[in-house]
């Protein structure tokens, strides 16, 4: 195996276990929580967040590195933000909301904080549904301008956070920062390139 | 939520936590302790019983276990995840502590903490506890009514109000060190809310002295008021003849009012208050007007609007 083949696939091994490591430890510490359902919500939810801001950093990090293997990792990232994202949304309308669509309904158009979470919840499936490469494929140019939509996701879901906290708003605090210094930074690029 | 959280080493497993069958049986909650008490944490709980009379004010409802009761707290002056303060309270130094009562009284008095305990007898209030965030424990908690400590110290007509206050100390108090509320934490109720038979001076909960995550030594528990109302490690406790600014409504007076009476049919600004997750259960229960307790309680707020006065 050429030692770039062999770095490639490191990369991949490594975020593939990073991606499945929050589910392990979610599960593993479950039986001590106190509120298991809140438990699951939040972590879910906090590595949705946390992922999504993983994908956005693919880009940056290719650009800053020169190395374009970065590439191969963002449909891994983008898709274990989804699954996590998935789980929040099934133990919200299963445990919260007891599967009642009326109730679900009531609470996404009433309360500002789920309005947000489920908006940026369906952008994102339109760009899970299409990361196949099949998809790529038929949508060419199309695909690019599609997945844009990952930003107001990403910032949804910064908002949801922020939204939902009683008090203390140190933690929505950092995931803004991060989202904020990596939109920043693609402005900047943009900037750049126009000069 | 911190997205990386250690287990605290130190923190005794949930398994060598007395569990409500044990605890109940005395019989067997002694051979265990017996059996347990080379375990330093045991072997510490076990001095600091606190004998109770039952009262038949207690709920029937199944008890949560000692173990939730402990490592699930909001008590931000030790952090402000629920699991902060089971691992920051080691800080707090119960004895020596006094209470100071004061204002609209014709006798004000500082009382030593073992004073204040003998001035009624201890019963066994087993109460359920609703938090504002949509959650609820069942709680054996072991107290007197405020009352009969007011009584001691003869309010004036002045006396329409009571402020409670908790200890303001950032070296034993680690959480006081950021801004998340303004310290003190401050609480009150109405002088009626205060004087009535449910409103309840705590020392203990589950046969032992407080454990320090719950309000050691001395906390309220008014069981009708969402969770945040029952203000933990109380120093002074002031008569006033205006309702005293809390802590809470002066963070946000939007979402949390001076009465905060648990009411299913007034929502939170930003969620549902009509349903809560029981702790231990699996599926979310329908919350109870003022807490299950509105044949005691509902009479206090005749004529009032519950949706003006939250």
């Amino acid at each position: 195996m050429a030692a770039r083949d062999w770095r490639v696939w490191a990369l991949k091994a490594t975020v593939a276990v990073g991606c499945a490591l929050p589910a392990v430890s979610l599960c593993w510490r479950l039986p001590q929580a106190v509120n298991p359902v809140e438990f699951l919500t939040r972590g879910t939810g906090t590595w949705a967040l946390a992922g999504l801001l993983a994908t956005l950093a693919v880009s940056p990090l290719r650009q800053l590195s020169g190395w374009a293997a970065w590439l191969r990792v963002r449909r891994l990232l983008g898709l274990s933000a989804f699954a996590y994202a998935v789980a929040h949304f099934v133990l919200y309308v299963w445990l919260d909301q007891g599967l009642e669509a009326a109730a679900i309904w009531r609470d996404v158009l009433k309360r500002p904080f789920v309005t947000v979470g489920m908006a940026a919840f369906v952008l994102l499936l339109p760009l899970a549904i299409t990361s196949t490469d099949g998809w790529m494929r038929r949508l060419k140019r199309r695909w690019g301008q599609l997945h844009q939509l990952v930003y107001p996701a990403a910032a949804l879901a910064v908002l949801h956070y922020f939204w939902l906290v009683k008090k203390d708003l140190t933690q929505p605090l950092l995931y803004a920062l991060a989202l904020a210094v990596l939109l920043g930074w693609r402005v900047w690029r943009w900037g750049q390139r126009r000069r | 939520m911190p997205l990386i959280h250690l287990p605290d080493p130190s923190a005794p497993l949930p398994s060598e936590i007395t569990p409500p069958e044990v605890y109940r049986d005395r019989r067997r909650f002694m051979q265990a302790g017996l059996a347990l008490a080379t375990l330093p944490w045991l072997a510490e709980s076990a001095q600091a019983g606190l004998a109770a009379q039952k009262s038949p004010l207690s709920t029937d409802e199944p008890l949560n276990k000692l173990s939730d009761i402990t490592r699930y707290n909001n008590f931000y002056e030790f952090g402000v995840d629920k699991a902060d303060p089971a691992v920051n309270v080691g800080s707090l130094r119960t004895s020596p502590w006094t209470v100071r009562v004061e204002g609209a009284v014709q006798s004000p008095r500082t009382f030593d903490l073992d004073a204040l305990m003998k001035l009624a007898p201890m019963e066994e209030r087993v109460y359920r506890l609703r938090c504002v965030e949509g959650w609820s424990m069942v709680i054996p908690w072991i107290g007197f009514p405020l009352a009969a400590l007011l009584k001691q110290v003869l309010p004036t007509a002045a006396g329409k109000f009571v402020e409670f206050v908790t200890l303001h100390d950032p070296k034993q108090m680690p959480g006081q060190r950021q801004p998340v509320l303004e310290w003190p934490y401050r609480e009150g109720l109405r002088i009626d809310e205060a004087m009535h038979p449910l409103t309840l001076l705590t020392f203990g909960l589950y046969g032992e002295v407080l454990p320090r995550q719950n309000g050691a030594p001395v906390r309220l528990v008014v069981p009708w008021k969402y969770g945040f109302k029952s203000i933990k490690s109380i120093v002074a406790i002031r008569l006033v003849e205006k309702a005293p600014l809390t802590s809470w409504m002066q963070a946000n007076p939007r979402e949390y009012g001076f009465f905060s009476n648990v009411n299913p049919e007034v929502d939170h600004p930003r969620w549902s208050q009509a349903s809560e997750r029981r702790i231990g259960e699996f599926l979310k229960r329908k919350t109870l007007m003022f807490n299950g307790y509105a044949e005691q309680v509902a009479g206090l707020y005749r004529g009032m609007d519950l949706r003006k006065f939250f």
